[in-house]
């Protein structure tokens, strides 16, 4: 047991005096948890709207402003012809432009109906639909209080949406939990890989071998401080979290931290697989970045919902860790569900692991040999 | 009567059908210098490892420091030291903390280690290196200390497989030297190399060629029967033999 302690001791002092391990340890994740929360954000605020009011009346000027005064749109410009849309796009600034029919106001009172354009620069579709959506939603609420009761004969059925679990559908309720799950994924697999075929490639793995330590307490060994380490991280990430997004964790903390280690766990015993699969150190961080990076952001549902992906891609993500810790992850954090709705991911994460570890056993075996 | 601290009987080892090791046969006693030598792929690394453990023999009895190379792998790796051709100390770690690691993987305890780390520096003349990085040393100094390492746990028998590649010839000699006084404190010296003016140092040699033990006796005696100059010559007429 002191050999073996001194042996952990020995990989701490590896990553402590490495500069660049501790910025891949902890620089890494407070970034990408600041830049995925800030950054790429799917809310909109202030986005640019041009008006071409052709009517230039009392109701086209009340909708302007309760379009404006919204918060989520900023005026960008007035439009005096049609031929200035296309510049005002190109100009950059303006994502949307809102175009009053002539008599907007007073075919609305005699006919009961006028019509409204909305024109979105759809060369950033996400932005579009989302301002086309939120336009839209103001339009009808416009209408409605225009109408009043009294006017409305025909029976009105006015949905009342709520957003269960996340009311205001900030972005970052996606975006920390599956930051954690790949920071944890990329960290631990990245890490215990590089420094396992460090020591191959430097030749003080044949030493090590060779000493009374037992294969098994050298790889618990190099593993055990980044095991440590990523569990601090995940402190660091949830208490970033909490402090500059005041994103709450509503379910059990205690659980999420007892799955959160089962999956560094996972993670790790994959990193010990690639390090057995990998002559060098390059190899191995290929295999840990491409392999695992990719697949992590486009096929876990960290991004891209599964359920719209072809049934192909479907199945591919059946066989990636992340997919499930994300869904164990979310279910905690944003629903507060416990154990009872997530113990079939649990169990996958858990088969995968004793998976990994007992296919690195028999690779490490045949290399002896 | 000398002691035998290695004993080789039949020893096979096979990679599918590949033989690396076809029956050798040798015993190496104590406290001498036994050279292992060989052409590139003549088996030697893998005999290498099959006596320090990291190798199973396919057959064969093999018997290391009085313990069973099947039986007892643990014994034995307690009993020996191991250098190998790559350099074996930690480069981010100082002097200290690697022989305190080393010296810890043995179970020694801290005070032994403490007092081999100053014998060491003193023999050495490197205590102003004592808390320097290993990547700092020049290479000549890093391979003395590896070997230093090595030996730190007073072994029965230390293997150094081609431990002076790409060192000078006055490291060299200095580290021949450092072979000679291990040797002399008892502990025996196991050591493979390229360099065939080196093989002329050591009491006894094998040469292996294709998997098998070609020759084995001391340089002298192999001079004589092969009726060479020098043991480089030996070599040749043994691993190289004139065809047609």
């Amino acid at each position: 047991m002191k050999r073996f302690l001194g042996f952990v001791k020995k990989e701490f002092l590896h990553i402590f005096r490495d500069y660049r391990t501790l910025f891949i340890l902890f620089g890494i994740p407070t970034a990408e948890i600041l830049i995925f929360g800030f950054a790429i954000s799917m809310d909109i605020k202030d986005a640019g709207i041009a008006v071409l009011d052709l009517s230039k009346d009392e109701v086209t000027q009340k909708l302007t402003n309760k379009i404006i005064s919204s918060g989520f749109f900023k005026k960008t410009e007035d439009l005096l012809y049609y031929n200035d849309i296309d510049k005002a796009f190109k100009k950059g600034k303006t994502k949307a432009v809102i175009i009053f029919e002539k008599d907007f106001g007073k075919n609305l009172f005699s006919e009961g109906k006028s019509s409204l354009s909305i024109i979105a620069d759809g060369s950033e579709p996400n932005t579009a639909t989302l301002i086309t959506n939120y336009t839209t939603a103001i339009v009808n609420d416009f209408t409605r209080e225009l109408s009043g009761p009294a006017l409305n004969k025909s029976v009105l059925i006015k949905p009342e949406v709520r957003m269960f679990y996340n009311p205001n559908l900030k972005s970052y309720f996606m975006f920390v939990p599956g930051v954690i799950t790949m920071i944890l994924i990329l960290i631990c697999a990245l890490m215990t890989s590089v420094t396992i075929t460090r020591e191959k490639e430097f030749g003080t793995m044949e030493v090590l071998l060779v000493s009374p330590l037992k294969p098994v307490q050298i790889i618990l060994g190099k593993v055990m401080p980044y095991f440590i380490l990523s569990f601090v991280n995940v402190l660091v990430i949830l208490g970033l979290s909490w402090l500059v997004f005041g994103l709450p964790v509503k379910g059990s903390i205690v659980l999420l931290l007892a799955e959160s280690m089962l999956y560094i766990l996972m993670s790790l015993t994959l990193g010990i697989l690639i390090s057995t699969v990998s002559k060098n150190m390059q190899q191995a961080i290929f295999i840990s970045l491409i392999g695992l990076m990719l697949p992590t952001i486009l096929l876990s549902g960290f991004i891209f919902p599964i359920e719209n992906m072809p049934k192909v891609y479907d199945y591919v993500s059946m066989i990636m860790p992340p997919r499930y810790f994300i869904t164990i992850i979310k279910n905690i954090m944003i629903k507060g569900t416990g154990l009872m709705y997530i113990w079939k991911e649990t169990l996958v994460l858990i088969a995968m692991t004793l998976f990994f570890t007992g296919l690195s056993v028999r690779k490490f075996k045949i290399r002896l040999e | 009567m000398k002691d035998t601290v290695i004993s080789v009987h039949n020893l096979v080892k096979k990679f599918g059908s590949f033989v690396a090791n076809d029956s050798l046969n040798f015993e190496v006693y104590s406290g001498e210098i036994f050279g292992f030598l060989g052409a590139n792929g003549a088996g030697k690394t893998t005999a290498i490892r099959i006596l320090s453990g990291l190798s199973k023999p396919t057959s064969g009895e093999v018997n290391v420091a009085g313990y069973d190379a099947y039986r007892q792998p643990e014994q034995i790796k307690m009993n020996i030291g191991y250098m190998c051709q790559k350099f074996s100390l930690y480069e981010d770690l100082t002097v200290k903390e690697n022989i305190i690691l080393y010296g810890g993987i043995y179970g020694m305890s801290k005070s032994l280690i403490k007092e081999r780390l100053a014998e060491l520096l003193a023999k050495l003349r490197f205590q102003e290196y004592e808390n320097r990085m290993i990547s700092d040393l020049p290479l000549g100094l890093r391979q003395k200390l590896a070997f230093s390492v090595a030996v730190l746990h007073d072994p029965k028998i230390v293997f150094l497989d081609e431990p002076t590649g790409g060192v000078d010839p006055i490291t060299r000699r200095q580290f021949w030297e450092m072979i000679y006084e291990t040797a002399e404190r008892g502990i025996t010296v196991f050591v493979t190399t390229h360099y065939m003016d080196e093989a002329e140092y050591c009491d006894r040699i094998s040469i292996m060629n294709e998997g098998k033990i070609v020759a084995l006796d001391t340089p002298g005696n192999l001079k004589k029967q092969y009726n060479a100059e020098s043991v480089e010559e030996v070599f040749i007429k043994i691993a190289r033999p004139v065809k047609n």
